[in-house]
């Protein structure tokens, strides 16, 4: 098991190096450098830059040195002393701006994966149990209904259906008022209140996808001798399929958050800028329309880290759960 | 040679009277597989259908995408009639729009409309119109549909906040957004059979290397990605430089799984009796590849193609709809949706939602398609 574990930090490790990479090389994309952006919106504000401040900052990031280097000073602020550089659009550092955000990302998307889940394994166990019943066939049509509505599409249709029959305006995560207040039951409450929409919203596409694979996992192994055997034992049947078929067709499915979590993560973006969700989404699309670079590739590169983290602890999971996985990376 | 000596004996047989047999070509029997498979079969046809009005918008739109009209904001769908009630009562096959009774609403200062049935606005099929280019290349004078009526209203699918036709710009979403669904799987089908081909046919480190390169990219969320490379584009790019760029960006991180499948058929047909064969006869591998192995898993690479259009078509919905796709002059689904992103105007004008309907509708056709032609293609299937 250690060794594994090790094998995934190093391949961990590595990914992230890549993942900075690519945050750096989007950073790097749009014509010119930020300082010379920076320096326009001020001139155009009326603002007077003070030539110092403007060598001071060149210097800092290595503006005019070779992309390497400004790599370099890029990364090593971030992981030396946790500075991701300063956002010049809030003329503040960008740490400031995205934890908070990041936050309520994490919060949404883990509540989301539960949700998932929830849904979905009772859901394909029935599907799988009573295959062809009316149970199943309705799972298939909301799966294939749930693939093909664009989650922004769908989150539109919940906020005009919420404004007609319900007269409310759904968005945001707190009511006016609750935003700052400390956890509490009414907190928590406000939160759930508001929160319902985006985390439906985020849920449906990835159970549609959960109960497909539950279902087709689990046929399998319903067919198989040792099930056969159970009944013949005289287990009852809910022990019969719960006990060993489910717990095998399970472990292929959390394999599946490697690709379920990309997916998430993209659509949250979307569906918290319909939304307007005070999450990680809206904040980088306004990054990058006012090309504020420092705070988009770091939202990029966290929102990227995001779903290795995700994706290893993922593996480690099914390497706890399936011992053949563990032992065979031996 | 192996052809021509089948000719000639086949020749030779129906020469001495014999019945000749009858050859069923690769597609031939793909096609009886897919045939059997209903709903990729009414798929297709929906699929045909909408492609069909994106190749003839000119034709079928009855207004200029662009064309606007203060008086008729927001004005609601007026649907369309096909029947008129005489005065004795009786029904008369009468094509027509009902007009609009427009009221202010004194305390919110805003036009409301409804439609009112006294007004019978007769809506005439295949009339002449200014001449245009049909698909930028034939000329045309006619249109399928319209009113003659001098300033009668025509919104069959109600109007937008400039008064634009709805029913115009979707058609001409149409073409946009599937011709780019189309581009970009074109490139990235170009993309991934070179990138996918070189690594199955040679296997070895690059192999390796090109399979890391792809496991690391899917693991990337896209949209975040998408949105970084599309704000880089230069803001006065024109409207076909933009379309072009999002084309290339879409397709940078869509010929990944399009390179794993073809990827996955060079390694599963390297060590095929026949490609052996083809080797010990001295067959160069540009030859192998384009004449032995290509044809045989075509068919699951057309395929593999179809069932990535859906997801090139979302994404070009989805960054448009955030503004940092394609821009305002070029109307796709995903520039329409733009509209429709704040409640207030959707409470007041749902029907904005509408090019979300087709998009829904377009990407289950290509799915259910895209399943069926996988099914026919495969030789071991049923």
């Amino acid at each position: 098991m250690l060794g594994f574990f090790g094998k995934r930090l190093i391949a961990m490790v590595l990914t992230m190096w890549a993942v900075s990479f690519v945050a750096f090389a989007i950073i790097q994309l749009p014509p010119g450098d930020y300082l010379t952006t920076y320096m326009a919106t001020l001139a155009a504000n009326g603002d007077r830059v003070d030539p110092a401040t403007i060598e001071a900052l060149r210097r800092q990031y290595g503006f005019g040195e070779p992309y390497i280097i400004q790599y370099w000073k890029w990364i090593s602020g971030i992981v030396l002393r946790g500075d991701f550089g300063q956002s010049f659009e809030w003329k503040a550092p960008v740490t400031t701006l995205i934890w908070g955000r990041l936050g309520n990302s994490i919060l949404l998307e883990g509540l989301a994966v539960i949700v998932m889940w929830l849904v979905a394994v009772p859901i394909g166990i029935y599907a799988a149990v009573r295959k062809y019943s009316l149970g199943d066939y309705l799972a298939t049509i909301g799966g294939f209904l749930g693939l093909a509505i664009p989650n922004f599409f769908f989150a539109l249709i919940l906020m005009y259906l919420s404004f007609v029959w319900f007269g409310e305006t759904i968005g945001g995560l707190f009511s006016p008022g609750m935003e700052t207040a400390r956890w509490s039951p009414a907190r928590i409450w406000d939160f759930l209140s508001h929160a319902w929409a985006p985390i439906l919203v985020l849920a449906t596409a990835g159970t549609a996808e959960l109960i497909r694979i539950l279902r087709a996992n689990l046929l399998d192994e319903l067919k198989k001798p040792y099930v056969t055997t159970a009944r013949a034992k005289g287990l009852s049947e809910f022990r019969t399929i719960l006990k060993y078929p489910v717990r095998v067709a399970l472990n292929p499915l959390i394999s599946t958050i490697g690709w379920l979590l990309p997916a998430l993560v993209s659509s949250s973006v979307l569906v918290s800028v319909v939304l307007n969700l005070p999450t990680a989404g809206p904040l980088l699309l306004r990054s990058l329309t006012s090309q504020d670079m420092f705070l988009a590739g770091a939202i990029i590169m966290l929102l990227g880290m995001l779903t290795v983290i995700g994706t290893l602890i993922s593996d480690l999971l099914l390497a706890w759960i399936d011992p053949r996985i563990r032992y065979g990376s031996k | 040679m192996a052809v021509d000596t089948m000719t000639h004996t086949s020749m030779a047989a129906e020469a001495a009277g014999m019945p000749r047999a009858k050859r069923e070509s690769h597609f031939g029997l793909m096609w009886r597989r897919f045939k059997r498979h209903r709903l990729a079969l009414v798929s297709l046809w929906i699929v045909i259908a909408f492609y069909l009005v994106a190749l003839l918008a000119e034709f079928l739109a009855p207004t200029d995408p662009s064309a606007y009209s203060a008086r008729y904001t927001y004005a609601p769908p007026q649907g369309i009639q096909f029947f008129s009630t005489n005065e004795d009562g009786s029904w008369r096959f009468f094509p027509h729009v009902n007009g609009y009774a427009s009221e202010v609403d004194p305390k919110a200062m805003r036009r409301t409309f409804v439609l009112d049935p006294e007004v019978e606005i007769p809506v005439q099929f295949f009339i002449p119109s200014e001449p245009y280019m049909l698909a930028g290349v034939i000329p045309m004078s006619v249109k399928f549909m319209g009113v003659t009526e001098a300033r009668a209203p025509f919104y069959i699918l109600g109007a937008d906040r400039l008064g634009r036709d709805l029913l115009s710009r979707l058609i001409h979403g149409t073409r946009i957004s599937l011709s780019i669904g189309l581009a970009g799987v074109t490139l990235s089908l170009f993309f991934g059979i070179v990138v996918g081909g070189f690594a199955g046919y040679y296997g070895g480190l690059f192999d390796s290397a090109v399979m890391r390169i792809i496991e690391f990219i899917r693991s990337m969320p896209t949209i975040p990605l998408w949105l970084g490379l599309a704000a880089a584009m230069p803001k006065d790019w024109s409207a076909l430089q933009t379309y072009f760029a999002i084309t290339i960006i879409l397709s940078l991180i869509g010929w990944t799984e399009l390179a794993r499948v073809v990827r996955g058929r060079f390694l599963s047909l390297r060590t095929e009796d026949f490609v052996t064969a083809a080797q010990l006869d001295g067959a160069s591998d540009w030859r192998i590849i384009t004449r032995h192995m290509v044809p045989s898993f075509m068919s699951h690479i057309i395929a593999a193609a179809t069932l990535a259009i859906p997801g090139m078509i979302l994404a070009e919905t989805a960054l448009s709809f955030l503004g940092l796709g394609l821009q305002a002059p070029i109307v796709s689904w995903g520039t329409l949706l733009q509209d429709a992103q704040n409640i207030r105007t959707l409470a007041s004008a749902p029907w904005l939602l509408t090019p979300g309907l087709c998009v829904i509708v377009v990407i289950l056709a290509m799915n259910f398609f895209g399943d069926g032609l996988r099914d026919a293609a495969d030789p071991h299937g049923r």
